[in-house]
């Protein structure tokens, strides 16, 4: 229970942390630590190098910009949970960042680390796939590159990062007049990892009909599962936003998740289940933010 | 292996120390510094038996590494005062605790929920339940502890108040 051996170091700059990743041996960037020492405490993580990035404040700072709120990478999840920004320009990441584990995890866990850790059950993989989130990425040799969240995703614990880049901004899409939000979770015990979980964000136009619609599902394939107009939530686009139109959504894109769960056929269910009670909470929402 | 020099401030007394990096800021407080209070039950962030404070906010000292708490100040059970003394007796008196092996977690989670501006006064069972959900105990059912969180966050308000 006590991490193979390593060599510890703590860059100053963002720049010499790339330029770490780029030459030390077998290099992992350390941030909140809640995930990573989680796995080199249980060997089943043994890099040869951590790279110490949890002091750089200016990547934990939190900004508005004009459409979007920009978050660093070592923003912790408590801060996505208390920032009153972070609840009035994103509030489907504020929700979901409460649902993380417990007050000591969220203390130390930070945003970039939980999107690199890629795991298809945590929320703000979820959140930033739900809300179209561009990952901003850097490296010591090709230098930047912004990525969409969904295109982060590969498979369980699994990302599309070259090992020598770093995530350094995350932009997301700030919530805009007659859009509305849900996210809703299922868990054993509150902190627990999620059963099930849906978040959706929704436009109305102005009659009131559906313009825009993504969901996510927590936990439901090898990364967090994203439908959107283009897949899936097509044929519901221009109709009025009803219990029963929800209802029927949630047993349909349910039926397309393939949860690892054991009880397959249970966890589906409480996918639709979360898709229609997100998807009513949004609806509510989009009516009350005109 | 890599020696790391650290500064770090526990419990009000400044220690200077050369660790190796894979050294976990728990292992360093037992092993080095003989604070033996903090307990180790998983050491994978699960129990919360190994709950410190780390500027102020509470941590998992099973998953912090001894280089990372360099110049950070660091409060372990034995380092926490007066303002936990009656969260001590309401334990004790309310059977909060058993073996007592959860306990100095629970006392760190609970004195940083009745230090928190940030979570909702006056507390309620749900908001201490959720708030204590990262510390296991085996003994007692859970019961009595949140009795006792309660008792006392919601009293200090009143005396706030006053
Ligand atoms: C008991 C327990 C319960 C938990 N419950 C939940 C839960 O319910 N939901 C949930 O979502 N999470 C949960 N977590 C995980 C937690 O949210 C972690 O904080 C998060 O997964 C990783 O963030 P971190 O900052 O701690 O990253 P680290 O652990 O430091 O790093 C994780 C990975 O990301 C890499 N990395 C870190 N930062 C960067 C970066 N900027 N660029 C590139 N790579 C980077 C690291 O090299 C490593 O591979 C739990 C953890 C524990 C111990
Ligand atoms: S020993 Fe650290 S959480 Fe269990
Ligand atoms: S008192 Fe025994 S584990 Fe809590």
């Amino acid at each position: 229970m006590k991490p193979a051996e390593f060599t510890y170091y703590r860059p100053e700059s963002v720049g010499e942390a790339l330029h770490g990743l780029a030459t030390l041996p077998d290099p992992k960037p350390l941030a909140g630590g809640q995930s990573l020492l989680t796995l080199m405490n249980l060997r089943l993580a043994r890099p040869a190098t951590l790279l110490d990035i949890g002091r750089f404040t200016e990547l934990a700072r939190v900004f508005d910009d004009t459409e979007a709120l920009v978050l660093g990478a070592l923003v912790r999840h408590r801060t996505c949970e208390t920032d009153p920004l972070v609840a009035a320009r994103a509030p489907l990441l504020h929700a979901a960042a409460g649902h993380i584990g417990h007050l000591g995890i969220r203390n130390q866990g930070t945003i970039g680390g939980s999107l690199a850790h890629a795991d298809p059950a945590a929320e703000l993989p979820l959140a930033a796939v739900t809300l179209g989130a561009t990952v901003h990425v850097e490296s010591a040799t090709r230098g930047k590159r912004a990525l969409s969240a969904e295109e982060l995703f590969v498979s369980f614990y699994a990302n599309s990062l070259e090992p020598d880049e770093l995530i350094t901004w995350i932009t997301v899409p700030a919530i805009r007049p007659g859009q509305g939000w849900g996210f809703v979770e299922y868990a054993r015990q509150h902190g627990d990892y999620a059963l099930a979980g849906a978040g959706v964000l929704l436009s109305l136009d102005a009659r009131g009909r559906i313009a825009g619609l993504r969901i996510g599902l927590l936990n439901a394939a090898d990364r967090p599962l994203l439908f959107d107009e283009r897949e899936g939530t097509a044929p519901v686009l221009g109709e009025l936003p009803e219990p029963r139109l929800w209802e029927g959504l949630g047993w349909r894109l349910a039926a397309l998740s393939e949860p690892s769960h054991p009880d397959t056929e249970y966890v589906k269910a409480l996918c639709a289940s979360a898709i229609s009670e997100a998807a009513e909470a949004a609806t509510e929402r989009a009516g009350e933010n005109t | 292996m890599t020696e790391i020099p650290i500064e770090v401030m526990v419990n009000g007394t400044r220690f200077r120390r050369t660790v190796a990096g894979r050294l976990s800021l728990a292992d360093f407080l037992r092993e080095e510094l003989r604070l033996t209070g903090t307990h180790l039950g998983c050491e994978h962030g699960v129990c919360g038996a190994c709950s410190v404070l780390v500027d102020g906010r509470s941590v998992r000292a099973c998953l912090m590494l001894a280089a990372q708490a360099d110049g950070r100040e660091v409060t372990t059970v034995e380092g926490l005062g007066a303002e936990a003394r009656p969260l001590r007796e309401c334990l004790a008196r309310r059977h909060g605790l058993q073996c007592g092996f959860c306990t100095p977690g629970f006392l760190i989670t609970a004195t940083e929920l009745l230090q928190d501006n940030e979570s909702g006064k006056p507390l309620t069972e749900d908001g201490v339940r959720e708030a204590l959900s990262g510390n296991i105990c085996r003994c007692t059912g859970y019961q009595g502890i949140v009795e006792a969180v309660l008792e006392v966050g919601n009293d200090t308000e009143t005396r706030d108040d006053a």
